[in-house]
């Protein structure tokens, strides 16, 4: 399956869900925030959030700035 | 007497807000937060980059019980940029203050009147913690209170240029004006230009270049400490006004003959 991932496009199998797109980049510990095709992904609807073919997702996290 | 700075539901006792952008190294970067006491501190939100995402991230090491972060809208060009900002920074669960910046031009940085002041509106309505970086006009300011934000941030000069409070004449009547917190953000260079912002009745000053690039940032943030510290103390202490003359501060009476 195809995504936009950040601006690129990613090829990812076995990835059904926003939980499983942050286990397939191993980001289950940091600090970030999805927004799949424009919307914010609730943090409590990970698991229950699907990805699908073509889907645009950002996921942004804090850095350094003033 | 306590002398807090109230921000919306939040209490400092810090008048120093710190960025956290262009530090050398993530080692400097926390020995001057903590060496310079904010309570607050700026981010920006950006992509992951996901060909690294697990270098060292400087949110991810603070404990973050001590500090109240203030993300930016940096990088907006629009309203509608800044708002979308803004709901991502929230959604991390971690806060729910923002800091407003809405820029108009690229060469200047200084911010777009129109964006910034329909942003902040939008995110005050959405229930936010609003401060807002301004240009150093005093009618956006009175504009911005009516649209409640939560403190007004006006620049003392373009971002990261160092040259200090630019409008000394525009920054007090802003100040005399507001009901919410003024913080000058924005151009600070030097101890002396946030002892100057302090003395004019500013409330707090929000800096980051001036710490993270000078030669010793470290020794640069306490100094920047005590330079906020000073001048408040000074302002409310009630400077003696400047007259033209002399006025001797020995005795005129009882010289010795």
């Amino acid at each position: 399956m195809q995504l936009q991932v950040n601006g690129k496009i990613v090829e990812v199998n076995n990835v059904r869900t926003v939980h499983e797109l942050l286990d397939y980049f191993q980001l289950q510990a940091k600090i970030v925030v999805v927004e799949a095709n424009g919307e914010i992904v609730d943090r409590a609807r990970y698991e229950t959030t699907p990805v699908a073919e073509g889907d645009r997702i950002e996921i942004v996290h804090f850095v350094g700035g003033g | 007497m306590e002398d807090v700075l109230k921000i919306g539901p939040y209490q400092f006792h810090s008048r120093l807000l710190l960025g956290t952008g262009k530090f050398a190294d993530l080692e400097t970067q926390s020995q001057a937060v903590a060496v310079s006491e904010a309570e607050v501190l700026t981010f920006a939100i950006r992509r992951l980059d996901l060909d690294n995402p697990h270098a060292a991230n400087f949110l991810e090491q603070l404990d973050l019980k001590k500090f109240t972060l203030l993300p930016n809208t940096a990088g907006a060009y629009t309203a509608d940029e800044a708002v979308r900002i803004a709901r991502l920074a929230k959604a991390s669960g971690l806060c729910d203050m923002i800091k407003v910046e809405v820029i108009g031009d690229q060469r200047t940085l200084l911010p777009d009147p129109i964006g910034t002041l329909e942003a902040s509106r939008r995110l005050v309505e959405e229930g936010f913690i609003v401060l807002t970086y301004t240009n150093d006009d005093p009618i956006l300011a009175k504009r911005l209170q009516e649209a409640g934000v939560h403190a007004i941030m006006p620049g003392a000069s373009p971002i990261g240029s160092g040259q200090g409070i630019l409008n000394e004449t525009n920054l007090r009547f802003i100040i005399e004006d507001a009901r919410v917190p003024v913080i000058v953000d924005a151009g600070i260079g030097s101890p002396a230009d946030c002892a100057k912002a302090m003395e004019l009745g500013a409330d707090g000053v929000l800096l980051n270049t001036a710490v993270a690039q000078a030669e010793h940032p470290v020794l640069m943030a306490e100094a920047m400490k005590l330079a906020v510290q000073a001048g408040r103390k000074g302002f409310l202490a009630g400077r003696i006004p400047k007259k033209r003359y002399a006025s001797a501060s020995s005795p005129l009476e009882g010289m010795i003959e």
